[in-house]
């Protein structure tokens, strides 16, 4: 009984700390029910889980990489990496669908096992070493593939995009496995504490006796692994893999966590955020084109909507935001 | 002879919390005037008011004989009026020359900076001073010392005839400390007037003139430094005498806990050698760069050691890593609380269940109310820690109660011995008695505490025996009875 009181405590803790970006949320889906017919059906809600499970995946593997001050550009890379792979094993090798998936998800893992060693042994920054993995990545899709699309028919394969159990999509129980896992290791495990403490300062984490090497490998492990999950998915998806499947995916998972409240660096922020952040994306784009929107402006409006997010964040977090807020009589003065 | 600066009843609430209360001060030209109490007296929210960054709400301030209206930063300067943050606020990849004329460049006939005037000016100030710097040199390159007398040279262009300085000490060794104060008597002599914050009273004899003393944003007196002595002032600050300041008693057995011999570390730990008593208090003295702290890093496992052992009860220990140390009984409260003791955005409760964290959070079961009884033990039960929620960062708390969080840490996790690195450093006198009364205490339970510090007084009253460092070496062991400031500074300058 205790814990169940502990649990929705901390879970009213997080929806008061998300509470801007959930309004917003609400205010979307609101619009879009009144605008539009098709939005508020089974089917399309069905939709939209389908449309963020590969977000989601790379959005909980950055969320942990953002928290330790840190980011991951490679894993859209590691989605061509781990799909094609995988593809090229079943199709072309014909080798069983789960030892395809099992050298596909090694060799996606590699990556960030890669990015893992050189974060944790050296002060290179996160950024320039995903970087140069993303880059080496993608080369690698295209030299595997020779350019060619990858078909993967094979039903117990398709199965990640179009199985169902007891009429849900078989993603919406995906989600549900990965934000759990990783909500566990974030907050009920020490390695979870361990992320938010050397995310903060890595120097007191070290005088803390906090093992910083061993975190830092941990966490780009995690997102990489995470990632080549997300290229399986993908492939599943489409039925097919190519070489510049997951482009940009990196881009929207970082969306996705700074939506979410994450600061940028490091130690401060919630895997609740993110989710949020990642459906919030998911709606949008669903939204717009149900509403008919051409692809150009999408991009445009997910722009605008990112900056509004983070603006609102540097409101309700800086003096000098705090002081504007008061000027334009926003919020009462506290203290 | 008239006032330079008039503050008069000056009141400032934020919300409802009253901050300062019919506060006053007077200070004259060519005066070196101090400001002290405790920490959340009101000191820096009246300096603040001085210079422009926060409104009073009611009072007045008369500059020269005149009423002034400062509203902003850029009006409190034309003032006179010049702030010296203890953290420098220059950038340090321009030149001495092009932060003197910073927002304010001269520019030639054509548009362009003219670096050459700004550079000759800049040097004559700089001479005038008789300052051994360049004004071409890149601050960057210029230790912290030499960037403050950047800060007073960029005061004193501006026309600066008040000059504000803020613990200008707290990062000085004690010859920079001799220069700053040359700085300080040009700067008197040239009829500027200076306020002062220090929480150090040794300096005050030094270099003040006027003391006024605040407490809990109220004004209490204003004193002539001549006229007064520490436990005066003390007493001030805290509105009752202090007279057990420190409380040492005498709890250490002759059994030896820790040995360390022929201890090496680069050049930083060279040949150090130390017994430690069960239950005593082991002082560490020294200059800056003595390699005091370098030695505890490598009792604490974070500095490879070379050569030498660390015996602990007789047997040898091979202290590798943090986690070894803590495993065998150590704790380490550091040096730089803010770079190595705190977790800045994180809650009181994280930052002080670091170390305990398997107690409450073993195979995936947190039990969150075990974390929060862990958490008031120390930062309730032994101290007056001052917080509105245990939920709120840490970095919402003063230095002082900063300070605590990180001790009750370490108290959780620490079973034997307990390192102190510069414990009071920067941290007010309330806040200090109560961690030499915890000292006392934790002797008392049986813990063993090495106690570095640069305050002779500290050490003095609160060790058992004091080693002294020099160079990285270990010059001397002085017991209780012989220890003086003479003998200390005699081995902590002593060449090996």
């Amino acid at each position: 009984m205790k814990s169940l009181k502990h649990a929705a405590q901390s879970f009213a803790e997080s929806l008061k700390n998300c509470l801007g970006i959930l309004i917003g949320l609400l205010i979307m889906c609101v619009a879009l029910m009144l605008m539009t017919d098709k939005f508020a059906t089974m089917s399309n809600f069905f939709n939209v889980v389908r449309q963020i499970t590969i977000n989601i995946f790379l959005a909980c593997g950055m969320t942990l990489v953002i928290l330790l001050g840190g980011i991951d550009l490679s894993v859209g890379s590691i989605i061509a990496v781990s799909g094609c792979i995988s593809a090229g094993m079943i199709t072309w090798m014909k080798l069983p669908v789960a030892v395809g998936i099992a050298i596909g998800l090694g060799c996606g893992t590699l990556i960030g096992l890669v990015n893992g060693i050189i974060a944790s042994r050296t002060t290179i920054p996160p950024f320039i070493i995903t970087l140069a993995t993303m880059n080496i990545g993608r080369g690698i899709a295209r030299i595997y593939t020779g350019a060619k699309t990858i078909a993967v028919l094979d039903p117990s394969y398709t199965y990640f995009s179009t199985g169902r159990i007891a009429g849900i999509p078989v993603q919406a129980f995906m989600i549900i496995i990965v934000v759990a896992v990783t909500s566990f290791i974030l907050n009920k495990t020490k390695l979870g504490r361990h992320i938010y403490y050397t995310g903060d300062n890595e120097q007191s984490a070290r005088y803390a006796g906090i093992r910083v090497e061993r975190v830092r490998l941990f966490v780009f492990v995690f997102s990489g692994f995470l990632a080549a999950i997300a290229g399986v998915l993908s492939t599943a998806r489409t039925f097919a893999a190519t070489m510049d499947m997951g482009t940009s995916a990196e881009m929207d998972a970082i969306a996705a966590v700074v939506l979410g409240g994450t600061s940028m660096s490091g130690g401060r922020g919630t895997l609740f955020g993110t989710v949020i952040g990642a459906i919030i994306i998911g709606v949008l784009s669903n939204g717009m084109n149900l509403l008919g929107i051409n692809t150009s402006w999408q991009y445009v409006v997910q722009g605008i909507v990112i900056l509004i997010a983070v603006f609102v964040d540097y409101l309700k977090n800086s003096a000098s935001g705090t002081s504007f807020l008061h000027r334009m009589g926003l919020v009462k003065k506290s203290k | 002879m008239d006032a330079l600066l008039q503050m008069i009843n000056i009141n400032k609430s934020f919300g409802k919390v009253r901050v300062l209360q019919d506060m006053q001060l007077t200070l004259y030209a060519g005066e070196v005037h101090a400001l002290l109490g405790e920490n959340g007296a009101g000191k820096s929210t009246l300096i603040k008011i001085l210079g422009g960054i926060y409104s009073l709400d009611s009072g007045e301030i008369w500059i020269n004989g005149r009423k002034a209206e400062i509203t902003d930063v850029e009006s409190a300067r034309r003032y006179g009026v010049s702030i010296i943050h203890q953290e420098l606020m220059l950038a340090p990849n321009l030149t001495v020359a092009e932060n003197v004329f910073i927002g304010r460049e001269l520019t030639t006939r054509m548009g362009t900076t003219d670096a050459a005037t700004m550079e000759e000016q800049t040097q004559r100030l700089l001479d005038e001073y008789q300052l051994p710097i360049r004004a071409t040199t890149k601050v960057g390159k210029l230790n912290i010392a030499q960037q403050q007398m950047v800060e007073i040279v960029r005061a004193i262009s501006f026309g600066a005839k008040i000059i504000v300085m803020d613990e200008p000490t707290s990062s000085l060794s004690e010859k920079e400390v001799e220069v700053l104060f040359e700085a300080v008597g040009r700067l008197k002599a040239s009829g500027v007037g200076i306020i002062y914050i220090s929480h150090r009273m040794s300096e005050l004899d030094v270099v003040a003139d006027r003391v006024t003393v605040l407490r809990d944003g109220q004004y209490i007196d204003t004193v002539c430094m001549a006229q007064t002595d520490h436990d005066k002032l003390i007493a001030l600050m805290v509105g009752r005498s202090m007279e057990n300041y420190y409380i040492k008693e005498k709890n250490y057995t002759d059994e030896i806990i820790l040995q360390v011999n022929n201890l090496s570390a680069g050049k930083a730990v060279r040949n150090v050698s130390f017994k430690l008593r069960k239950g005593e208090v082991l002082g560490f003295a020294g200059l800056v760069g003595a390699g005091r702290s370098e030695t505890m890093e490598c009792l604490f496992g974070l500095r490879r050691v070379e050569s030498g052992e660390i015996l602990l009860d007789g047997k040898r220990v091979d202290i590798s890593s943090v986690q070894k140390a803590v495993s065998l009984g150590l704790g380490l409260v550091p040096e730089d609380r803010k770079q190595e003791g705190i977790f800045a955005n994180q809650s009181l409760r994280m930052n002080t269940t670091v170390e305990v964290i398997d107690q409450f959070l073993r195979h995936g079961r947190y039990n969150r109310q075990l974390e929060m009884e862990l958490t008031r033990k120390y930062v309730d039960g032994l101290f007056e820690t001052k917080y509105a929620s245990l939920e709120q960062p840490i970095s919402a708390l003063s230095g002082g109660n900063q300070q605590k969080i990180v001790f009750s840490r370490w108290l959780l996790a620490t079973r034997r011995i307990l390192i102190l690195d510069e414990p009071t450093r920067g941290i007010d006198i309330k806040t200090k008695t109560e961690i030499y009364r915890t000292i006392n205490d934790l002797t008392k339970q049986g813990l063993t505490i090495i106690l570095v510090s640069s305050e002779l007084p500290e050490l003095i009253n609160m060790c058992d025996r004091i080693v002294v460092m020099s160079h990285g070496y270990t010059t001397g062991v002085l017991e209780q009875g012989e220890f003086t400031q003479e003998k200390i500074m005699h081995y902590a300058t002593m060449e090996m």
